[in-house]
């Protein structure tokens, strides 16, 4: 396998760091004028999330991670896995809930999403920015009080709840960002 | 992408900012009556020290390197009876490229005869206070910080307690080989980014952290370097000495170098000899301290990343 030098190091490249896969947020080069340079990096670990800052001498190196993003339509989710499949080859792969986390909930069959592979298998699963669901649950609709701007929770047909504005209802097809969880606006109808 | 653009990455208000300046610095040592010089970028002589690394050029089928710094050319005109004089000019270090550095980078380096380091830190914080605007200046010793800081003498403390503590502060890659990557970890990590805003001048560093300044005892007993840093905001600026005028000690320092430099696979460079033989010439005592004018152009509007005020950094250079 590859390997990546310190300085080679940028946001997004997949390297190997204490036996789990990451992709590396942030390289900062530091060196005291006298002193000696080191690289403060920040990676993401790509199996729990979480992001981890580690120092290394400059010209270390870390080997690259067999990690790879592919973009595979949602197909469905068995009561246990997920399923997705490329567009192209029509090779499927089946998520575990794991890996698809707070995805979950804006998940909904035939979007395109971005999974990330690792050694083949799906490790992450990244939803479209935007998404168009349906409010399946709300509370009524306040009339004539839509110039204060309130919102209110509603939920959606992939289990997510987000706040709209008062006036949506029940049935309505909303666009959402699924990055920020914010409503965007009414979908049009096609 | 960026290598096909031909726009400049600073913008053009960050320009003008850099050519104000250049202009004001340049009115702060015609008030002080300090000579501008000019000394070689070129040269077919290198640092010894053993963190820089010099960027080779060939000039008429010779290797020749590109100045680290123009400490050596400035000496050797110290030595030849040039009085107060400064350089402000292009550096070039190989390795460097960052959110602070770039190899190549305008350097200010100016040296005053018959002073000592503690009287040119007070002129390092009057020229930053008046670039700066501000009048909030700290000085500190090295050791006050670590004390402040990490409870840690960095002068008596044990190579173990010295482990001990960069461990715990800092989320090492690589077990720290000796006292002084402890300290230069401990120091970038925890210290810089706790010295707080306003300016910070530094000074008495370990004697193992010398390079080119003289080390004498403290008021404890404890030999230091007379060497001294100036930070703002945690942002390292300046480097200063009461420069070393021993020639014998100035050999003894370069082949220490040498070695260190052979004993970890570095690049050995031949070292400046003329230096030397200036030093043994005679070099009147003084101090010099170098600024990096990049950096400085940072502060003065508010930039967060070195190509915000270069125009061609590397990438597109």
């Amino acid at each position: 396998m590859a390997s990546y030098s310190t300085n080679e190091f940028k946001g997004g490249l997949k390297v190997m760091l204490d036996g789990d896969p990451c992709s590396i947020v942030e390289n900062e080069f530091v060196k005291p004028g006298k002193g000696q340079a080191f690289n403060r990096v920040k990676l993401r670990n790509l199996k729990t999330g979480r992001v981890w800052e580690r120092t290394f001498r400059s010209g270390e190196s870390l080997e690259a991670a067999d990690v790879m993003d592919r973009e595979m339509e949602y197909l469905y989710n068995d009561g246990e896995f997920y399923h997705f499949m490329e567009p192209e080859t029509f090779e499927q792969h089946q998520a575990s809930a794991d890996a698809v986390g707070d995805a979950a909930k804006w998940l909904k069959e035939q979007d395109v999403c971005t999974v990330t592979l690792y050694n083949g298998s799906p490790l992450a699963v990244t939803p479209p920015n935007h998404v168009i669901l349906e409010i399946t649950d709300t509370d009524p609709g306040l009339r004539g009080d839509t110039a204060q701007g309130g919102t209110k929770p509603a939920t959606l047909s992939t289990g997510a709840v987000v706040k709209v504005p008062l006036f949506l209802e029940i049935g309505e097809t909303i666009k959402v960002d699924t990055r920020t969880g914010e409503y965007l606006g009414r979908a049009k109808e096609d | 992408m960026t290598e096909n653009c031909w726009r400049p990455s600073a913008s053009v208000e960050a320009l003008h900012r850099r050519g104000a300046l250049l202009a004001d610095i340049r009115r702060f040592f015609a008030e002080r009556d300090v000579l501008e010089v000019e000394v070689p970028v070129l040269s077919r002589r290198a640092t010894s020290d053993p963190h820089i690394d010099s960027i080779t050029a060939l000039c008429n089928g010779d290797t020749a390197y590109l100045a680290t710094s123009p400490e050596f050319g400035l000496k050797r005109l110290l030595a030849a009876g040039i009085g107060d004089c400064y350089y402000l000019g292009k550096a070039f270090r190989e390795g460097e490229a960052g959110g602070r550095h770039n190899p190549e980078f305008t350097m200010l380096e100016w040296y005053r005869c018959g002073w000592d380091d503690r009287r040119l830190m007070t002129e390092v914080g009057e020229l930053l206070s008046r670039v700066l605007n501000t009048a909030r200046v700290q000085s500190l010793s090295y050791r006050e910080l670590f004390l402040r800081e990490l409870q840690l003498d960095p002068h008596t403390a044990s190579e173990q307690q010295l482990h001990d503590c960069a461990a715990r502060e800092v989320e090492l890659s690589f077990v720290p080989a000796n006292r002084d990557e402890c300290l230069d970890l401990l120091m970038s990590h925890r210290l810089e980014p706790a010295m707080g805003e306003g300016i910070t001048l530094l000074y008495d560093f370990p004697a193992s952290q010398a390079a080119l300044a003289k080390v004498l005892p403290d008021d404890s007993g404890t030999p230091v370097a007379r060497r001294f840093e100036a930070y703002v905001g945690g942002l390292e600026l300046a480097n200063g000495y009461w420069e070393l005028t021993d020639a014998d000690e100035q050999l003894r320092r370069f082949q220490a170098d040498h070695r260190y430099r052979g004993i970890h696979k570095l690049h050995v460079y031949p070292f400046e000899e003329r230096l030397v033989a200036a030093l043994e010439a005679g070099m009147p005592e003084c101090a010099g301290v170098a600024l990096g004018i990049d950096r400085l152009l940072m502060l003065v509007g508010g930039y967060t990343s070195i190509d915000e005020v270069i125009a061609f950094p590397i990438e597109r250079a």
